[in-house]
Protein backbone atom coordinates (compact mmCIF):
# COMPACT_ATOMS: atom_id res chain seq x y z
CA UNK A 1 0.00 0.00 0.00
CA UNK A 2 3.01 2.36 -0.08
CA UNK A 3 2.34 3.86 -3.53
CA UNK A 4 -1.07 5.25 -1.58
CA UNK A 5 -0.79 8.78 -0.44
CA UNK A 6 -1.70 9.86 2.96
CA UNK A 7 -5.09 11.92 3.05
CA UNK A 8 -3.60 15.42 3.89
CA UNK A 9 -4.40 16.36 7.25
CA UNK A 10 -6.10 18.81 8.05
CA UNK A 11 -4.97 21.97 10.14
CA UNK A 12 -6.22 22.62 13.09
CA UNK A 13 -7.86 26.15 12.36
CA UNK A 14 -11.31 28.29 10.99
CA UNK A 15 -12.24 25.36 8.98
CA UNK A 16 -12.79 22.77 11.38
CA UNK A 17 -15.96 23.59 12.56
CA UNK A 18 -18.96 23.06 10.36
CA UNK A 19 -22.32 24.50 10.95
CA UNK A 20 -25.70 21.72 11.60
CA UNK A 21 -28.80 23.23 11.52
CA UNK A 22 -31.07 21.09 14.37
CA UNK A 23 -35.15 21.99 13.57
CA UNK A 24 -37.17 23.71 13.04
CA UNK A 25 -38.45 20.39 12.30
CA UNK A 26 -37.09 17.90 14.88
CA UNK A 27 -38.58 15.42 17.46
CA UNK A 28 -35.89 16.74 20.61
CA UNK A 29 -36.63 20.46 19.98
CA UNK A 30 -40.33 20.43 21.37
CA UNK A 31 -42.02 22.37 18.41
CA UNK A 32 -40.51 24.77 16.01
CA UNK A 33 -37.16 25.64 17.80
CA UNK A 34 -34.08 26.08 15.57
CA UNK A 35 -30.70 25.40 16.62
CA UNK A 36 -27.62 27.03 14.67
CA UNK A 37 -25.20 24.49 15.85
CA UNK A 38 -21.25 25.53 14.89
CA UNK A 39 -19.61 22.05 15.63
CA UNK A 40 -16.32 21.35 15.65
CA UNK A 41 -16.65 16.69 15.47
CA UNK A 42 -19.32 15.94 17.93
CA UNK A 43 -18.48 19.21 19.99
CA UNK A 44 -20.35 22.30 19.63
CA UNK A 45 -18.70 25.65 19.35
CA UNK A 46 -21.49 28.08 19.23
CA UNK A 47 -25.14 27.97 19.51
CA UNK A 48 -27.49 30.51 18.22
CA UNK A 49 -31.57 29.88 18.92
CA UNK A 50 -33.51 31.44 15.88
CA UNK A 51 -37.23 31.61 16.82
CA UNK A 52 -40.35 33.05 15.36
CA UNK A 53 -41.94 30.19 13.48
CA UNK A 54 -44.90 29.92 15.56
CA UNK A 55 -45.34 33.94 16.03
CA UNK A 56 -49.11 34.61 15.64
CA UNK A 57 -49.34 38.12 17.10
CA UNK A 58 -51.68 37.02 20.42
CA UNK A 59 -50.24 40.39 21.89
CA UNK A 60 -51.24 42.75 19.09
CA UNK A 61 -54.63 40.33 18.65
CA UNK A 62 -55.74 41.20 22.08
CA UNK A 63 -55.57 45.24 21.54
CA UNK A 64 -58.33 44.59 19.47
CA UNK A 65 -60.94 42.68 21.37
CA UNK A 66 -62.52 43.18 24.65
CA UNK A 67 -61.49 42.11 28.06
CA UNK A 68 -63.24 39.15 28.58
CA UNK A 69 -61.94 37.98 25.10
CA UNK A 70 -58.79 38.05 25.49
CA UNK A 71 -59.15 35.07 27.99
CA UNK A 72 -59.36 31.84 25.17
CA UNK A 73 -56.18 33.43 23.37
CA UNK A 74 -54.10 32.99 26.95
CA UNK A 75 -54.86 29.58 26.27
CA UNK A 76 -53.52 29.34 23.12
CA UNK A 77 -50.28 30.50 24.21
CA UNK A 78 -49.13 28.05 26.15
CA UNK A 79 -50.41 24.42 25.63
CA UNK A 80 -49.09 23.02 28.58
CA UNK A 81 -50.47 25.23 31.32
CA UNK A 82 -53.66 26.97 29.49
CA UNK A 83 -54.78 27.38 33.41
CA UNK A 84 -52.02 29.04 34.64
CA UNK A 85 -52.27 31.67 31.48
CA UNK A 86 -55.95 32.05 32.27
CA UNK A 87 -55.36 32.86 35.44
CA UNK A 88 -52.07 35.49 35.23
CA UNK A 89 -54.42 37.15 32.90
CA UNK A 90 -57.40 37.54 35.25
CA UNK A 91 -55.49 38.24 38.01
CA UNK A 92 -53.96 41.45 36.08
CA UNK A 93 -57.31 42.65 34.99
CA UNK A 94 -58.67 41.86 38.66
CA UNK A 95 -56.04 44.17 39.84
CA UNK A 96 -56.99 46.82 37.53
CA UNK A 97 -60.75 46.69 38.14
CA UNK A 98 -59.73 46.52 42.34
CA UNK A 99 -62.40 43.25 42.44
CA UNK A 100 -62.10 40.93 45.40
CA UNK A 101 -62.59 37.72 44.56
CA UNK A 102 -64.75 34.97 46.42
CA UNK A 103 -62.44 32.39 48.77
CA UNK A 104 -64.47 29.23 46.76
CA UNK A 105 -63.47 30.75 43.15
CA UNK A 106 -59.67 31.55 44.45
CA UNK A 107 -59.30 28.24 45.65
CA UNK A 108 -61.06 26.34 42.61
CA UNK A 109 -58.36 28.55 41.29
CA UNK A 110 -55.13 27.42 42.90
CA UNK A 111 -56.61 23.34 42.25
CA UNK A 112 -57.01 23.89 38.83
CA UNK A 113 -53.44 25.53 38.55
CA UNK A 114 -52.11 22.84 40.53
CA UNK A 115 -53.46 20.19 38.37
CA UNK A 116 -52.22 22.25 35.19
CA UNK A 117 -48.29 21.78 36.93
CA UNK A 118 -48.77 18.28 37.27
CA UNK A 119 -50.29 18.20 33.82
CA UNK A 120 -47.27 20.20 32.51
CA UNK A 121 -44.33 18.15 34.36
CA UNK A 122 -45.83 15.19 33.17
CA UNK A 123 -45.60 15.97 29.42
CA UNK A 124 -42.37 17.59 30.20
CA UNK A 125 -41.19 14.39 32.22
CA UNK A 126 -42.36 11.64 29.07
CA UNK A 127 -40.95 14.04 26.24
CA UNK A 128 -37.42 14.59 28.16
CA UNK A 129 -37.17 11.46 29.13
CA UNK A 130 -37.71 9.88 25.61
CA UNK A 131 -35.43 12.30 24.00
CA UNK A 132 -32.60 10.77 26.17
CA UNK A 133 -33.62 7.45 24.89
CA UNK A 134 -36.23 6.08 28.36
CA UNK A 135 -39.44 5.40 26.26
CA UNK A 136 -41.51 3.89 28.74
CA UNK A 137 -41.77 6.79 30.82
CA UNK A 138 -43.44 8.44 28.32
CA UNK A 139 -46.20 6.00 28.59
CA UNK A 140 -46.77 5.97 32.39
CA UNK A 141 -46.91 9.50 32.24
CA UNK A 142 -49.46 10.08 29.67
CA UNK A 143 -51.39 7.61 31.67
CA UNK A 144 -51.79 10.20 34.51
CA UNK A 145 -52.21 13.09 31.93
CA UNK A 146 -55.20 10.93 30.49
CA UNK A 147 -56.90 11.66 33.90
CA UNK A 148 -55.78 14.99 34.11
CA UNK A 149 -57.23 16.13 31.47
CA UNK A 150 -60.47 14.26 31.55
CA UNK A 151 -60.78 16.40 34.91
CA UNK A 152 -60.28 19.38 33.19
CA UNK A 153 -63.09 18.31 30.41
CA UNK A 154 -65.33 17.61 33.39
CA UNK A 155 -64.98 20.92 34.72
CA UNK A 156 -64.79 23.32 31.90
CA UNK A 157 -66.20 21.16 28.68
CA UNK A 158 -62.71 21.03 27.34
CA UNK A 159 -59.70 19.03 27.48
CA UNK A 160 -57.18 21.09 26.65
CA UNK A 161 -57.97 24.88 25.83
CA UNK A 162 -60.28 25.32 28.82
CA UNK A 163 -60.89 29.07 29.39
CA UNK A 164 -62.48 28.32 32.69
CA UNK A 165 -61.10 31.14 34.43
CA UNK A 166 -63.67 34.19 34.37
CA UNK A 167 -62.52 38.07 35.52
CA UNK A 168 -64.48 38.23 38.81
CA UNK A 169 -64.18 34.63 39.39
CA UNK A 170 -64.50 30.94 37.49
CA UNK A 171 -66.85 30.16 34.62
CA UNK A 172 -69.29 27.62 36.16
CA UNK A 173 -70.04 25.28 39.24
CA UNK A 174 -67.67 22.27 38.98
CA UNK A 175 -69.47 19.02 38.45
CA UNK A 176 -71.08 17.39 41.29
CA UNK A 177 -68.47 14.27 41.69
CA UNK A 178 -65.94 16.54 40.44
CA UNK A 179 -64.56 17.16 43.78
CA UNK A 180 -64.75 13.10 44.14
CA UNK A 181 -62.83 12.28 41.07
CA UNK A 182 -59.57 14.53 42.07
CA UNK A 183 -59.34 12.96 45.53
CA UNK A 184 -59.11 9.82 44.17
CA UNK A 185 -56.95 10.81 41.18
CA UNK A 186 -54.88 12.77 44.49
CA UNK A 187 -54.50 9.94 46.40
CA UNK A 188 -53.23 7.96 43.61
CA UNK A 189 -50.60 9.82 41.88
CA UNK A 190 -47.69 9.47 44.97
CA UNK A 191 -47.58 6.14 44.00
CA UNK A 192 -47.21 7.06 40.22
CA UNK A 193 -44.60 9.29 40.72
CA UNK A 194 -42.80 6.64 43.02
CA UNK A 195 -42.84 4.73 39.90
CA UNK A 196 -41.58 7.21 37.36
CA UNK A 197 -38.73 7.68 39.90
CA UNK A 198 -37.72 3.77 40.39
CA UNK A 199 -37.53 4.20 36.07
CA UNK A 200 -35.38 6.97 36.12
CA UNK A 201 -33.74 8.82 39.35
CA UNK A 202 -31.75 5.39 40.42
CA UNK A 203 -31.03 4.37 36.70
CA UNK A 204 -27.47 4.50 35.66
CA UNK A 205 -27.84 5.72 31.79
CA UNK A 206 -30.02 8.32 33.13
CA UNK A 207 -27.68 9.68 35.94
CA UNK A 208 -24.53 9.42 32.98
CA UNK A 209 -26.64 11.19 30.64
CA UNK A 210 -27.54 14.14 32.98
CA UNK A 211 -25.12 14.75 35.54
CA UNK A 212 -22.61 17.19 34.95
CA UNK A 213 -24.48 17.70 32.28
CA UNK A 214 -25.56 21.41 31.34
CA UNK A 215 -24.38 22.55 34.20
CA UNK A 216 -25.14 26.15 34.88
CA UNK A 217 -24.34 28.69 38.14
CA UNK A 218 -26.80 30.91 40.19
CA UNK A 219 -25.30 34.02 38.97
CA UNK A 220 -25.59 33.06 34.97
CA UNK A 221 -29.00 31.60 35.45
CA UNK A 222 -29.97 35.18 37.38
CA UNK A 223 -28.07 36.90 34.43
CA UNK A 224 -29.78 35.42 31.78
CA UNK A 225 -33.04 35.10 33.26
CA UNK A 226 -33.94 31.61 34.15
CA UNK A 227 -36.96 31.23 36.60
CA UNK A 228 -38.83 28.59 37.58
CA UNK A 229 -37.33 24.52 38.29
CA UNK A 230 -34.76 26.04 35.84
CA UNK A 231 -33.10 28.48 38.24
CA UNK A 232 -33.84 26.39 41.49
CA UNK A 233 -31.97 23.75 39.88
CA UNK A 234 -29.28 26.01 40.56
CA UNK A 235 -29.71 26.62 43.91
CA UNK A 236 -31.97 29.74 43.81
CA UNK A 237 -34.68 29.35 46.22
CA UNK A 238 -37.81 31.63 44.58
CA UNK A 239 -41.34 30.73 44.26
CA UNK A 240 -43.87 33.30 43.52
CA UNK A 241 -46.17 31.02 45.00
CA UNK A 242 -44.68 31.31 48.34
CA UNK A 243 -42.28 34.34 47.99
CA UNK A 244 -45.17 36.83 46.46
CA UNK A 245 -48.35 34.72 46.87
CA UNK A 246 -51.72 35.54 44.38
CA UNK A 247 -54.92 34.26 44.24
CA UNK A 248 -54.49 32.41 48.05
CA UNK A 249 -51.38 30.76 47.63
CA UNK A 250 -50.47 32.35 51.32
CA UNK A 251 -53.29 29.49 52.72
CA UNK A 252 -51.40 26.57 51.50
CA UNK A 253 -48.71 24.84 52.76
CA UNK A 254 -46.11 23.16 50.96
CA UNK A 255 -42.06 22.96 50.29
CA UNK A 256 -39.95 24.10 47.43
CA UNK A 257 -37.49 22.01 45.89
CA UNK A 258 -34.38 23.25 45.47
CA UNK A 259 -31.06 21.73 43.91
CA UNK A 260 -27.55 23.07 43.75
CA UNK A 261 -25.68 21.44 41.42
CA UNK A 262 -27.39 23.50 38.37
CA UNK A 263 -27.23 20.61 35.85
CA UNK A 264 -29.83 18.57 34.16
CA UNK A 265 -30.32 15.70 37.22
CA UNK A 266 -30.89 18.69 39.10
CA UNK A 267 -33.63 20.10 37.40
CA UNK A 268 -35.13 17.17 36.76
CA UNK A 269 -34.96 16.23 40.37
CA UNK A 270 -36.68 19.62 41.30
CA UNK A 271 -39.56 19.15 38.61
CA UNK A 272 -40.03 15.73 40.05
CA UNK A 273 -40.37 16.81 43.80
CA UNK A 274 -42.80 19.50 42.09
CA UNK A 275 -44.88 16.77 41.24
CA UNK A 276 -45.69 15.73 44.59
CA UNK A 277 -45.65 19.06 46.08
CA UNK A 278 -48.03 20.05 43.67
CA UNK A 279 -50.30 17.48 44.72
CA UNK A 280 -50.32 18.12 48.67
CA UNK A 281 -51.20 21.51 47.27
CA UNK A 282 -54.43 19.46 45.95
CA UNK A 283 -54.85 17.98 48.26
CA UNK A 284 -55.35 20.90 50.72
CA UNK A 285 -57.47 22.75 48.31
CA UNK A 286 -59.44 19.54 48.82
CA UNK A 287 -59.84 19.38 52.41
CA UNK A 288 -60.19 23.25 52.61
CA UNK A 289 -62.80 24.09 50.17
CA UNK A 290 -64.68 27.10 51.18
CA UNK A 291 -68.25 27.19 50.10
CA UNK A 292 -69.96 30.27 48.71
CA UNK A 293 -70.54 31.94 45.30
CA UNK A 294 -67.68 31.98 42.69
CA UNK A 295 -68.17 34.63 41.28
CA UNK A 296 -67.40 38.56 42.73
CA UNK A 297 -70.60 40.64 43.19
CA UNK A 298 -69.80 43.15 40.59
CA UNK A 299 -72.71 42.80 37.91
CA UNK A 300 -70.82 45.31 35.82
CA UNK A 301 -67.93 43.03 34.98
CA UNK A 302 -69.11 39.51 35.56
CA UNK A 303 -71.86 37.96 33.61
CA UNK A 304 -75.37 37.24 35.45
CA UNK A 305 -76.45 33.44 36.19
CA UNK A 306 -78.48 32.42 33.19
CA UNK A 307 -81.75 31.81 35.73
CA UNK A 308 -81.57 35.45 36.85
CA UNK A 309 -81.36 36.40 32.97
CA UNK A 310 -84.70 34.82 32.73
CA UNK A 311 -86.22 36.42 35.29
CA UNK A 312 -84.95 39.95 36.23
CA UNK A 313 -84.84 42.62 33.73
CA UNK A 314 -81.86 44.16 35.37
CA UNK A 315 -79.38 41.10 34.90
CA UNK A 316 -80.40 41.33 31.01
CA UNK A 317 -79.40 44.33 30.62
CA UNK A 318 -76.17 44.09 32.15
CA UNK A 319 -75.53 40.67 30.08
CA UNK A 320 -76.43 42.57 27.04
CA UNK A 321 -74.06 45.39 27.60
CA UNK A 322 -71.57 43.02 28.58
CA UNK A 323 -71.27 40.78 25.59
CA UNK A 324 -71.94 43.76 22.96
CA UNK A 325 -69.44 46.56 24.16
CA UNK A 326 -67.65 44.91 27.12
CA UNK A 327 -66.94 47.04 30.43
CA UNK A 328 -64.60 49.45 30.49
CA UNK A 329 -61.25 49.32 32.98
CA UNK A 330 -60.04 52.25 35.15
CA UNK A 331 -56.97 54.06 33.36
CA UNK A 332 -54.05 52.06 34.64
CA UNK A 333 -51.18 49.36 34.10
CA UNK A 334 -50.11 46.37 36.27
CA UNK A 335 -47.52 43.88 36.21
CA UNK A 336 -48.48 40.32 37.47
CA UNK A 337 -46.64 37.15 37.57
CA UNK A 338 -47.43 33.79 38.73
CA UNK A 339 -45.21 30.39 39.24
CA UNK A 340 -46.20 28.75 35.50
CA UNK A 341 -44.78 25.19 35.51
CA UNK A 342 -41.91 26.94 33.46
CA UNK A 343 -41.04 29.80 35.56
CA UNK A 344 -41.94 33.12 35.70
CA UNK A 345 -45.19 34.00 33.74
CA UNK A 346 -45.73 37.85 33.85
CA UNK A 347 -48.57 39.91 32.26
CA UNK A 348 -48.27 43.15 31.68
CA UNK A 349 -51.76 45.18 30.69
CA UNK A 350 -52.30 48.35 30.57
CA UNK A 351 -55.80 50.18 30.49
CA UNK A 352 -56.40 53.26 28.83
CA UNK A 353 -60.06 53.41 30.45
CA UNK A 354 -61.76 51.57 27.58
CA UNK A 355 -63.39 48.45 27.26
CA UNK A 356 -60.30 47.14 24.78
CA UNK A 357 -56.72 46.79 26.57
CA UNK A 358 -54.60 49.10 25.49
CA UNK A 359 -51.65 46.99 26.12
CA UNK A 360 -50.95 43.26 26.59
CA UNK A 361 -47.16 41.58 26.77
CA UNK A 362 -47.01 38.02 28.21
CA UNK A 363 -43.21 37.89 29.87
CA UNK A 364 -42.63 34.70 28.58
CA UNK A 365 -40.23 32.04 31.32
CA UNK A 366 -39.28 29.97 28.35
CA UNK A 367 -37.93 32.87 25.77
CA UNK A 368 -35.61 34.11 28.83
CA UNK A 369 -34.95 30.18 30.12
CA UNK A 370 -33.68 29.56 26.21
CA UNK A 371 -30.90 31.88 26.69
CA UNK A 372 -29.36 29.59 29.44
CA UNK A 373 -28.84 27.12 25.87
CA UNK A 374 -25.52 28.80 24.72
CA UNK A 375 -24.04 29.00 27.35
CA UNK A 376 -24.98 25.66 29.06
CA UNK A 377 -23.68 23.47 25.86
CA UNK A 378 -20.94 25.65 24.26
CA UNK A 379 -18.00 22.55 24.79
CA UNK A 380 -20.09 20.13 25.17
CA UNK A 381 -21.26 17.09 22.60
CA UNK A 382 -23.97 17.43 20.80
CA UNK A 383 -25.99 14.49 22.38
CA UNK A 384 -25.93 17.14 25.46
CA UNK A 385 -28.20 19.60 23.65
CA UNK A 386 -30.90 17.22 23.29
CA UNK A 387 -30.94 16.83 26.99
CA UNK A 388 -30.19 20.63 27.79
CA UNK A 389 -33.56 21.66 25.86
CA UNK A 390 -35.48 18.33 27.55
CA UNK A 391 -34.40 20.08 30.89
CA UNK A 392 -35.00 23.77 30.47
CA UNK A 393 -38.51 22.46 29.54
CA UNK A 394 -39.66 24.75 26.50
CA UNK A 395 -42.48 25.82 24.56
CA UNK A 396 -42.45 27.40 21.78
CA UNK A 397 -45.83 28.76 21.62
CA UNK A 398 -45.66 30.74 24.47
CA UNK A 399 -41.71 31.40 23.23
CA UNK A 400 -43.49 33.06 20.23
CA UNK A 401 -46.34 34.11 21.00
CA UNK B 1 -61.23 46.31 47.81
CA UNK B 2 -61.54 49.71 46.09
CA UNK B 3 -59.22 51.48 44.09
CA UNK B 4 -56.74 53.58 45.82
CA UNK B 5 -56.11 56.77 44.39
CA UNK B 6 -52.53 56.76 42.42
CA UNK B 7 -49.78 58.65 43.73
CA UNK B 8 -48.02 60.69 41.13
CA UNK B 9 -46.39 63.21 42.97
CA UNK B 10 -42.45 62.79 43.30
CA UNK B 11 -41.44 64.00 46.46
CA UNK B 12 -44.01 62.13 48.16
CA UNK B 13 -42.47 58.85 46.84
CA UNK B 14 -38.99 60.08 47.58
CA UNK B 15 -38.48 57.70 50.16
CA UNK B 16 -38.89 54.73 48.12
CA UNK B 17 -35.56 53.06 48.38
CA UNK B 18 -34.57 52.65 44.41
CA UNK B 19 -36.19 56.21 44.10
CA UNK B 20 -33.52 57.65 46.92
CA UNK B 21 -31.43 55.66 45.79
CA UNK B 22 -31.14 56.95 41.99
CA UNK B 23 -31.95 60.18 42.98
CA UNK B 24 -28.89 60.91 45.54
CA UNK B 25 -27.04 59.13 42.38
CA UNK B 26 -28.25 61.64 39.98
CA UNK B 27 -31.06 63.95 40.28
CA UNK B 28 -31.94 64.69 36.91
CA UNK B 29 -31.88 61.03 36.52
CA UNK B 30 -35.40 60.75 37.64
CA UNK B 31 -37.74 62.37 35.92
CA UNK B 32 -41.35 61.30 37.32
CA UNK B 33 -42.77 58.36 39.30
CA UNK B 34 -46.08 56.66 40.16
CA UNK B 35 -47.43 54.58 43.02
CA UNK B 36 -50.43 52.88 41.53
CA UNK B 37 -52.17 49.88 42.63
CA UNK B 38 -49.23 48.88 44.91
CA UNK B 39 -46.98 48.70 41.73
CA UNK B 40 -43.93 51.73 41.84
CA UNK B 41 -43.55 53.13 38.32
CA UNK B 42 -40.35 55.47 38.23
CA UNK B 43 -39.86 57.65 34.65
CA UNK B 44 -35.91 57.38 34.08
CA UNK B 45 -34.06 60.00 32.01
CA UNK B 46 -32.99 58.17 28.79
CA UNK B 47 -29.31 58.66 28.50
CA UNK B 48 -29.70 57.52 32.34
CA UNK B 49 -31.14 54.32 31.89
CA UNK B 50 -28.42 51.89 31.91
CA UNK B 51 -26.20 53.26 34.50
CA UNK B 52 -29.72 53.41 36.65
CA UNK B 53 -30.16 49.55 36.01
CA UNK B 54 -26.74 48.24 36.99
CA UNK B 55 -26.79 50.90 39.97
CA UNK B 56 -30.06 49.28 40.96
CA UNK B 57 -28.75 45.90 40.20
CA UNK B 58 -25.97 46.66 43.11
CA UNK B 59 -27.44 48.35 45.38
CA UNK B 60 -26.59 46.53 48.83
CA UNK B 61 -29.36 46.77 50.76
CA UNK B 62 -32.35 46.05 48.05
CA UNK B 63 -30.06 44.57 45.31
CA UNK B 64 -32.99 44.51 42.06
CA UNK B 65 -30.76 41.70 40.29
CA UNK B 66 -33.07 40.34 38.22
CA UNK B 67 -34.50 41.92 35.16
CA UNK B 68 -38.00 40.12 34.53
CA UNK B 69 -39.07 41.94 31.66
CA UNK B 70 -38.68 44.54 28.84
CA UNK B 71 -41.25 45.35 27.00
CA UNK B 72 -42.83 48.94 25.08
CA UNK B 73 -45.87 50.92 24.74
CA UNK B 74 -46.82 52.79 22.28
CA UNK B 75 -49.01 55.96 22.66
CA UNK B 76 -49.28 57.07 18.83
CA UNK B 77 -50.21 59.64 18.56
CA UNK B 78 -49.63 61.57 21.60
CA UNK B 79 -45.97 62.47 22.12
CA UNK B 80 -43.55 61.26 23.45
CA UNK B 81 -44.52 58.50 21.72
CA UNK B 82 -42.79 55.43 22.81
CA UNK B 83 -42.69 54.03 26.88
CA UNK B 84 -39.84 51.53 27.05
CA UNK B 85 -40.94 49.32 30.59
CA UNK B 86 -38.25 47.51 32.29
CA UNK B 87 -39.20 45.21 35.39
CA UNK B 88 -37.00 44.75 38.28
CA UNK B 89 -37.12 41.86 40.36
CA UNK B 90 -35.15 41.74 43.45
CA UNK B 91 -34.90 38.24 44.46
CA UNK B 92 -33.37 39.14 48.35
CA UNK B 93 -36.07 41.12 49.02
CA UNK B 94 -39.05 40.12 46.58
CA UNK B 95 -39.47 43.77 45.98
CA UNK B 96 -40.42 44.74 41.94
CA UNK B 97 -39.92 47.90 40.71
CA UNK B 98 -41.00 49.52 37.04
CA UNK B 99 -38.60 51.69 34.88
CA UNK B 100 -39.73 53.43 32.23
CA UNK B 101 -37.84 55.89 29.75
CA UNK B 102 -39.77 57.91 27.42
CA UNK B 103 -38.78 58.51 23.59
CA UNK B 104 -39.55 60.13 20.98
CA UNK B 105 -41.54 59.15 17.36
CA UNK B 106 -38.36 60.61 15.57
CA UNK B 107 -35.73 58.86 16.94
CA UNK B 108 -36.86 56.01 19.32
CA UNK B 109 -33.23 55.21 20.45
CA UNK B 110 -31.85 54.42 24.00
CA UNK B 111 -28.98 52.25 25.41
CA UNK B 112 -28.99 49.04 25.80
CA UNK B 113 -28.96 47.07 28.95
CA UNK B 114 -27.58 43.70 27.79
CA UNK B 115 -24.17 45.02 29.78
CA UNK B 116 -25.88 44.88 32.86
CA UNK B 117 -28.23 41.85 32.16
CA UNK B 118 -27.28 39.34 28.99
CA UNK B 119 -30.99 38.40 29.78
CA UNK B 120 -32.23 41.96 28.31
CA UNK B 121 -30.91 40.18 24.84
CA UNK B 122 -33.84 38.46 23.64
CA UNK B 123 -36.20 41.33 25.67
CA UNK B 124 -34.75 43.92 23.41
CA UNK B 125 -34.79 42.39 20.66
CA UNK B 126 -38.61 41.48 20.82
CA UNK B 127 -39.14 45.35 21.33
CA UNK B 128 -37.33 46.31 18.33
CA UNK B 129 -38.81 43.63 15.91
CA UNK B 130 -42.39 44.79 17.08
CA UNK B 131 -41.95 48.39 17.91
CA UNK B 132 -38.53 49.32 15.69
CA UNK B 133 -37.17 51.41 18.90
CA UNK B 134 -33.61 50.79 18.61
CA UNK B 135 -31.14 49.86 21.15
CA UNK B 136 -27.42 50.97 20.95
CA UNK B 137 -24.76 48.86 21.96
CA UNK B 138 -27.09 45.65 21.43
CA UNK B 139 -24.88 42.72 20.34
CA UNK B 140 -26.97 41.66 17.55
CA UNK B 141 -30.06 43.99 17.09
CA UNK B 142 -31.92 41.75 14.66
CA UNK B 143 -36.09 40.87 13.62
CA UNK B 144 -36.34 38.12 16.14
CA UNK B 145 -39.90 36.89 15.82
CA UNK B 146 -40.77 38.43 12.10
CA UNK B 147 -38.90 37.23 9.36
CA UNK B 148 -35.70 39.27 8.41
CA UNK B 149 -37.30 41.20 5.48
CA UNK B 150 -40.20 42.11 7.41
CA UNK B 151 -41.68 45.31 6.51
CA UNK B 152 -43.05 47.80 9.62
CA UNK B 153 -43.26 47.26 13.62
CA UNK B 154 -46.64 45.00 13.93
CA UNK B 155 -47.16 46.57 17.33
CA UNK B 156 -47.05 49.69 16.70
CA UNK B 157 -50.83 51.36 17.27
CA UNK B 158 -50.39 52.63 13.20
CA UNK B 159 -50.03 49.24 12.35
CA UNK B 160 -53.41 47.68 11.27
CA UNK B 161 -54.37 44.58 13.74
CA UNK B 162 -55.27 42.52 10.27
CA UNK B 163 -51.68 43.45 8.46
CA UNK B 164 -51.37 45.57 5.45
CA UNK B 165 -53.06 43.46 2.18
Amino acid sequence: MGHLTATPALDAGQDRTMILNMGPQHPSTHGVLRLVLEIDGETVVRIMPDIGYLHTGIEKTCEAKFYQQVVPLTDRIDYLCPLTNNLCYVLAVEKLLGLEIPPKAQWLRVLLNELTRINSHLVWLGTHAMDIGALTVFLYCFREREDILRLFEAVSGQRMMTSYFRIGGVALEPPLDFFDRVRDFANRFPAKVDEYENLLTGNPIWKMRTKGVARITAEDAIALGASGPTLRGSGVDIDLRRDMPYSGYENFKFNVPVATEGDVFARYICRVQELRESNKIVQQALDGMPQGPIKADAPKVVLPDREKMKTQMEALIYHFKIITEGFSVPAGEVYQAVESPRGEMGYYVVSDGTAKPYRVHMRSACLANLQLLPKMCEGRLIADVVAAIGSIDIVLGEIDR
Amino acid sequence: MPLAPAITDLEKLKDHPAITRLRGWNPAAVTDAKFDRDEISIYVERSAIREACALLRDDPNCPFNYLSDVTCVDWYPSEPRFEVVYHLLSIPQKERVRLKVRLSGDDPALESVTSVWPSANFFEREVYDLFGVRFAGHPYLRRIQMPENWEGHPLRKDYPVEGYR
